[in-house]
């Protein structure tokens, strides 16, 4: 069916309607029973209004639209001057929605714990401001949360569901019509995607990862560029970002203006960081700054070095330790030893944001022991395995000696006296 | 003190002339099938080494689910040949079973049963049962995850005995489920109360065998002996030492592993089944129709092994040719069809938990 058509059936079953009112007994919600018997789309209003949830904790269209759901006639119902307001005007409706939202008195007999400061957050977000400047093509409270059939955040079912937020932001974001009038890119959903945090959101289903409203807000979104990305950043990797806030990077990023963690990790498409981004190589993102032979340069070598140490370290200690299970010597100490050397090697690598090679000599060096240790319990392993066989055949040996020994003074004794010397 | 001197200290205080005219005097049939004879002391050396090598154990294992499988690692990692000492009990305790069903097959195959030697049977048949009962309690002990949901499944077949059923279970859980009062429990029974039952069997069982001499198969026409001692005594000590061979090369080369920790509340791993010698009377519980004739399968199951296991016990005197000295076929064929499928459901069982 098609926009025409359908434009066509609703007219007939709003003139058919008309006729039919007076006839529909008094129903407890007169818009339900009468918009139900022509709208039969999937998203249609009608069709979605019991997974509301303001619908099930009792509130009716009237509340939103207006007019008297008691009323049996369509005039009656929807009469403009007993304060039907029909359809209310995408601009208008973040300021209908905080008639109740921002209103705590009101939610609190509904849900406590539900913030009221939404339509407050979403004046001051860029979707807010435009809005109020009379722009439709913003965001308003429908865009995300949807007019009817809203459902709780933590509904799966939900657009605003943890899990479902990007693509509910992609859904006007990677409209290249839409962001071009605005002078915006689309490769924001593309990127995060492929980032660290959009694999373990959408493919891994981690729903602690970040999506887009944990680094610009939800209600409160605000333009790229007024976020204090370090700030950001530090609700997820606190240590990361004390560690550089004391480190001398810190001043010189305040200095040049340049945002903090993004200089070097990106914004929307960020990987997982590879030790390859520190030192100097040619993909170490450290010269992109420091020149050959500045400090900072050598910081980064040592940085790199103390690493790739503690790497080849842990490298040997799973490989002796490896080969002494395959032997079936129980090396559970030694694991749990190695285990721990690479929790500091994690350790270490977060040291690197203190940008300075003493500061990351603590955990590497209790990682090195530690991965020393495990080498050595395996290697110890090994020795006693050897030691095992050996004496088990050096013992064989004097069984093989006693049963022999044994069967001669048998055939000695039980041989006929004559043989016998 | 020199052996002579202590041997006149003791025959001036003790009449120890009747147990030298006993063993000096003592014979032993000789004939094609002796080799079977031996498998009896072979099972006797087994005990013992197990005896040997579960006290060692004791001065470090912990019984509680909290420490048990801790202590068993240290015991693996940390104590001077406590693997080995671990090794060989968990390698002997396998192979004592086999041996006493060798011993078990071989005296059923040459009708040593037969009177006066029923009672000799019955004892020995009750102790392959209690070496088996050692085996179920001890498998748990390590407290690993595979030992834990075996016991949960073996206890939980234990309560379908009728009757005494439900009752034994809460008895053997020391409540409605395995936890740490099971581990107790078991730990009780495998040091304890089995011990007291095997010593007082096993010493009934070697007291009959010595009072009444080896048996000589119906087969056999000449009566051709060799003394006990040293003849076969020496032999014995010659079996004896390659079985130790046997354990100690098993257990160094194939040590017992640990596996994970046992978790009550993780989910049941799969691959789960128990010790190799009751993995028939397992399988069999699993190919049991669910209903038959409106009575459950797994009662119907446990019911014909529990009526098996009494027919076994009862062979003296259900074969009542062999009490007249006759040999007759039906009961060499019932022998192996009962063999042929206790070995033919082991293998499929076997076959099926590599082939899932």
């Amino acid at each position: 069916m098609n926009a025409q058509q359908r434009g066509i059936t609703r007219i007939g079953a709003v003139l058919s309607m008309a006729v039919m009112l007076p006839s529909v007994a008094v129903a407890a919600d007169s818009c339900v029973e009468c918009h139900k018997q022509w709208e039969s789309g999937s998203s249609d209003p009608t069709q979605v209004i019991d997974q509301d949830v303001h619908f099930q904790r009792g509130l009716s269209c009237a509340d939103c639209h207006g007019g008297d759901p008691k009323a049996t006639e369509a005039e009656a119902a929807m009469d403009k001057a007993q304060g039907f307001l029909g359809r209310p005007a995408r601009q208008d409706i973040p300021q209908l929605c905080a008639r109740c939202h921002a209103e705590p008195t009101y939610m609190r007999k509904y849900n406590p714990n539900l913030p009221t400061d939404q339509y407050a957050k979403y004046l001051t977000s860029q979707h807010g401001k435009r809005n109020s400047q009379g722009d439709s093509d913003v965001a308003v409270c429908t865009s995300c949360h949807q007019a009817h059939g809203i459902r709780s955040k933590k509904d799966p079912f939900s657009p605003v569901y943890a899990a479902n937020i990007p693509g509910t932001c992609a859904e006007c974001h990677s409209n290249a019509a839409l962001m071009d009038r605005h002078g915006l890119p689309v490769n924001q959903h593309w990127d995060y995607a492929q980032s660290v945090h959009g694999q373990a959101l959408l493919v891994r289903g981690d729903r602690g990862a970040p999506h887009c409203a944990s680094c610009h807000g939800s209600h409160e979104a605000s333009k790229p560029g007024t976020i204090a990305i370090g700030n950001v950043c530090a609700q997820c990797h606190g240590l990361t970002r004390d560690l550089f806030a004391k480190s001398p990077h810190k001043a010189a990023h305040d200095a040049l203006g340049l945002p903090e963690c993004e200089v070097c990790h990106g914004n929307h498409l960020i990987k997982k960081p590879t030790d390859d981004m520190l030192g100097t190589g040619s993909g170490a993102v450290c010269i992109s700054c420091h020149e050959p032979g500045s400090k900072g340069y050598q910081s980064a070598q040592q940085m790199r070095e103390t690493i790739e140490q503690l790497k080849a370290q842990i490298l040997n200690g799973e490989a002796v330790v490896k080969q002494a299970a395959e032997l079936g010597m129980d090396m559970g100490d030694a694991e749990y030893a190695l285990h721990d050397a690479n929790t500091k090697l994690t350790q270490t690598r977060t040291y690197v944001h203190a940008f300075s090679p003493e500061a990351m000599q603590a955990p590497a060096q209790e990682g090195l022991h530690g991965a020393q240790q495990a080498e050595q319990e395996g290697k110890n392993a090994i020795h006693e395995f050897q030691f095992r066989r050996q004496g088990l055949w050096l013992t064989l040996l004097i069984l093989i000696l006693l049963v022999g020994g044994l069967l001669l003074v048998i055939r000695e004794m039980e041989s006929p006296p004559k043989s016998r010397r | 003190m020199s052996s002579k001197r202590l041997r006149d200290f003791l025959c001036a205080r003790y009449e120890l002339g009747a147990l030298k005219a006993m063993v000096s005097h003592k014979t032993v049939p000789h004939h094609r099938h002796s080799f079977w004879y031996y498998w009896g002391g072979v099972t006797l050396l087994l005990i013992g080494i197990q005896i040997a090598s579960g006290v060692l154990l004791l001065l470090y294992y912990r019984p509680s689910a909290q420490e048990a499988f801790a202590s068993v690692r240290f015991i693996m990692t940390k104590v001077q040949f406590g693997w080995l000492v671990r090794s060989v009990h968990a390698w002997a305790a396998n192979l004592a079973i086999f041996s006493a069903m060798v011993h078990l097959a071989s005296v059923f195959f040459l009708k040593a049963y037969r009177p006066p030697r029923e009672l000799t049977w019955v004892t020995g048949v009750c102790l392959l049962f209690l070496l088996m009962g050692f085996g179920f309690t001890g498998y748990l002990l390590p407290w690993n995850t595979l030992a834990f949901f075996a016991t949960k499944v073996g206890t939980e077949i234990a309560g379908i005995v009728p009757g005494v059923g439900p009752v034994m279970q809460v008895f053997l859980r020391g409540g409605s489920d395995v936890g740490d009062v099971t581990l107790t429990r078991f730990f009780w029974l495998h040091i304890m109360i089995l011990p007291l039952g095997l010593m007082g069997l096993m010493g009934l069982h070697v007291l009959m065998v010595q009072l009444q001499g080896m048996s000589q198969p119906l087969s056999v026409r000449e009566e051709r002996t060799i003394p006990f001692f040293p003849n076969f005594f020496l032999r014995d000590l010659v079996a004896w030492a390659m079985v130790l061979g046997v354990v100690l090369s098993v257990s160094v080369y194939w040590p017992a592993t640990l596996g994970e920790q046992a978790d009550p509340f993780g989910p049941t791993p799969a691959g789960i089944e128990p010790e190799w010698y009751f993995l028939w009377m397992f399988q069999t519980l699993k190919l049991f129709p669910g209903h038959i004739l409106g009575i459950e399968g797994e009662l119907i199951a446990v019911g014909l092994t529990g009526v098996a296991g009494l027919a076994l016990m009862l062979v003296p005197w259900w074969d009542r040719p062999a009490r007249e000295g006759k040999s007759h076929w039906l009961v060499t064929v019932a022998g192996i069809i009962g063999l042929a499928y206790v070995i033919g459901m082991t293998g499929y069982a076997v076959w099926i938990g590599r082939h899932p």
